[in-house]
């Protein structure tokens, strides 16, 4: 296995970071200063013993000079700089989350948090320029403004007008008026939302996403045999109703058809039996290969099971769901790795596919990908396919049985190098 | 004889403060509401001025002002255009697309006299 080229230089950081001389740790570690040196500059690899000894010496465990800092942070970091397209210090953000952890974690929220708000403002935009409700409303209040404008100034302009002419410009003035105030009024209605001086809120899918994570994405009412209160669960978790709560009930109801046909306490057991296998699985509960995806995603990880994502999206790229895992980031749209099974998905449909997508950080982080893409909605002659690919995450499978996937989370923080699947430049070379 | 001027719109009280204004002002205003037939009220009259709204019934404005630069006989036709959108990239579409002056609604009459008197006297 290849040694990372930067231990020797977390090597270095901590040491300065602790005011520790390069003879001293020398010392203490049984090395000449001029080797320590050669390993500090990366010239020289370290591993094992020795590795294990300098940790020692420095206080930290072996893992954060063979791994460094927590990749997922470092990616965020990554992000956080290049979506701002920032001229920082890319090669040093390793030293600066190990150094400054809680800068880095605030820097990491607060771009989050403008990316959050860079999203709501674009939504905005949107709804100002492409709503068709809002664009039909305006355009009557401004016609009706411009027709009692120039009705108004003919008739103030001085020059003299026929009575006909006059009563025609006075009875279309009126009747501008009324629909100027009709249309007014409605353009308020639309533009008047119940809780203007309440928080801002989030999109309907950030509503449905947040409420999931906040069981964990396990409904443990849908898990009784029985009957069930759908429309009850969907008004306690999203309160606000409307698109949220369109887009829950649909969760819901996919959740409790999954659970009705895999009930839990049989499923987990045998899912630990099957090892987690989704076509064995699908095979022993003749259930589709993408309900065992989803039913193993619900699994939690607090009863023992392994921390599994998960990742639904369409044809277009468009992510329809996320249960995000730790290491893997899942974009809302548009800017995933082409390269994921979750896309490769399309070009086959129906089959399943087993890979491990590799991470570009600094240990290669592996994940055990199942993923497939099936027909969506009723079949019929000639017409356009529909279909969703959905994805199980697995972190950190316990042995590789195949090569994994070269693949990164997004092209920008991506530093790999005659990708084929690039689609614009990388930030951070 | 007097000057032809062909308003293509869709709205009843405007093209009756339009008309009155042009007519009073020595034009023969002729007018169409529907998008869908207006090319061949074009090439029937042909005018020599066209006073033309983008949000029209049946086909946008755009989309006949695209039609009248690709047509031989009413390519060189100055066209004046109309919108409630005032927004740049409708006003950059009417400027690629060949129109003569884009003018955004509620306008006066006053600017839509002028703007004709200066397209005519452009031609």
């Amino acid at each position: 296995m290849a040694i990372d080229p930067i231990i020797g230089t977390r090597i270095r950081d901590i040491r300065l970071d602790q005011e520790i001389r390069q003879a001293d740790l020398a010392k203490m570690v049984g090395i000449s200063s001029s080797y320590l040196n050669l390993i500090e500059h990366n010239k020289r690899r370290i591993a094992g013993k020795l590795l294990s000894d300098v940790a020692l010496a420095l206080s930290v465990a072996p893992e954060r000079l063979s791994q460094g800092v927590n990749t997922s942070l470092l990616d965020q970091l990554h992000s956080a700089a290049t979506n701002l397209s920032a001229k920082v210090e890319l090669d040093r953000a390793e030293n600066m989350a190990v150094r400054y952890p809680g800068w880095a974690a605030l820097i990491v929220a607060q771009s989050k948090q403008l990316a959050a708000l860079h999203d709501r403002v674009q939504v905005l935009n949107d709804r100002m320029t492409y709503d068709p409700e809002l664009a039909g409303s305006l355009h009557q209040v401004i016609t009706a403004v411009t027709a009692v404008r120039s009705a108004a100034s003919i008739l103030v302009g001085g020059e003299r007008i026929d009575a006909d002419w006059q009563a025609r410009f006075h009875r279309n003035i009126y009747d501008d008026s009324v629909r100027l105030a009709a249309s007014s009024e409605a353009l308020i209605r639309y533009l008047d939302t119940p809780d203007t001086d309440g928080p801002p809120q989030s999109a309907p899918v950030d509503e449905v996403e947040t409420a999931l994570a906040a069981v964990d994405y396990h409904i443990a009412g849908l898990e009784r045999a029985g009957q069930v209160n759908i429309p009850k669960l969907v008004k306690d978790m999203t309160p606000r109703g409307d698109a949220a709560a369109d887009l829950m009930t649909r969760f819901l109801q996919t959740y409790h058809a999954d659970a009705a046909l895999m009930p839990l306490t049989k499923f987990a057991q045998t899912a630990r039996d099957a090892d987690y296998d989704p076509v064995a699985l699908s095979h022993q509960f003749h259930a589709p290969v993408d309900a065992v995806l989803r039913r193993l995603s619900s699994l939690l990880a607090a009863d023992g099971h392994l921390p599994m994502g998960l990742a639904v999206a369409d044809a277009s790229g468009a992510m329809l769901f996320r249960k995000p895992v730790s290491g893997f980031a899942l974009p809302r749209a548009g800017a995933g790795c082409p390269l994921w099974p979750l896309f490769t998905a399309f070009g086959r449909p129906n089959q399943p596919i087993r890979a491990e997508v590799a991470l570009p950080d600094a240990t290669e982080q592996r994940f055990l990908c199942y993923a497939i893409a099936t027909p969506v909605g009723a079949a019929g002659f000639d017409a356009p396919p529909v279909l969703h690919a959905t994805m199980l995450i697995i972190p950190d499978p316990a042995q590789g049985t195949t090569e994994p996937i070269p693949g990164g989370v997004s092209c920008r923080i991506c530093p790999r190098d005659g990708c084929a699947a690039r689609r614009e430049p990388s930030a951070i070379r | 004889m007097s000057k032809r001027v062909l308003l293509i719109e869709d709205e009843p009280n405007i093209i009756e403060a339009i008309s009155f204004i042009l007519s009073r002002d020595g034009w023969t205003v002729h007018t169409h509401e529907d998008g869908m037939s207006a090319m061949d009220k074009v090439l029937a009259l042909p005018p020599d001025i066209i006073i033309l709204d983008v949000m029209l019934p049946g086909r946008s404005g755009f989309d006949i002002l695209r039609d009248l630069r690709a047509t031989a006989e009413t390519a060189k036709i100055p066209v004046m255009m109309l919108t409630a959108r005032g927004q740049a990239r409708d006003r950059e579409l009417a400027e690629r697309l060949g129109a003569n002056h884009f003018m955004t609604k509620p306008f006066s009459n006053a600017e839509v006299r002028d703007h004709v008197r200066e397209l005519m006297e452009a031609t």
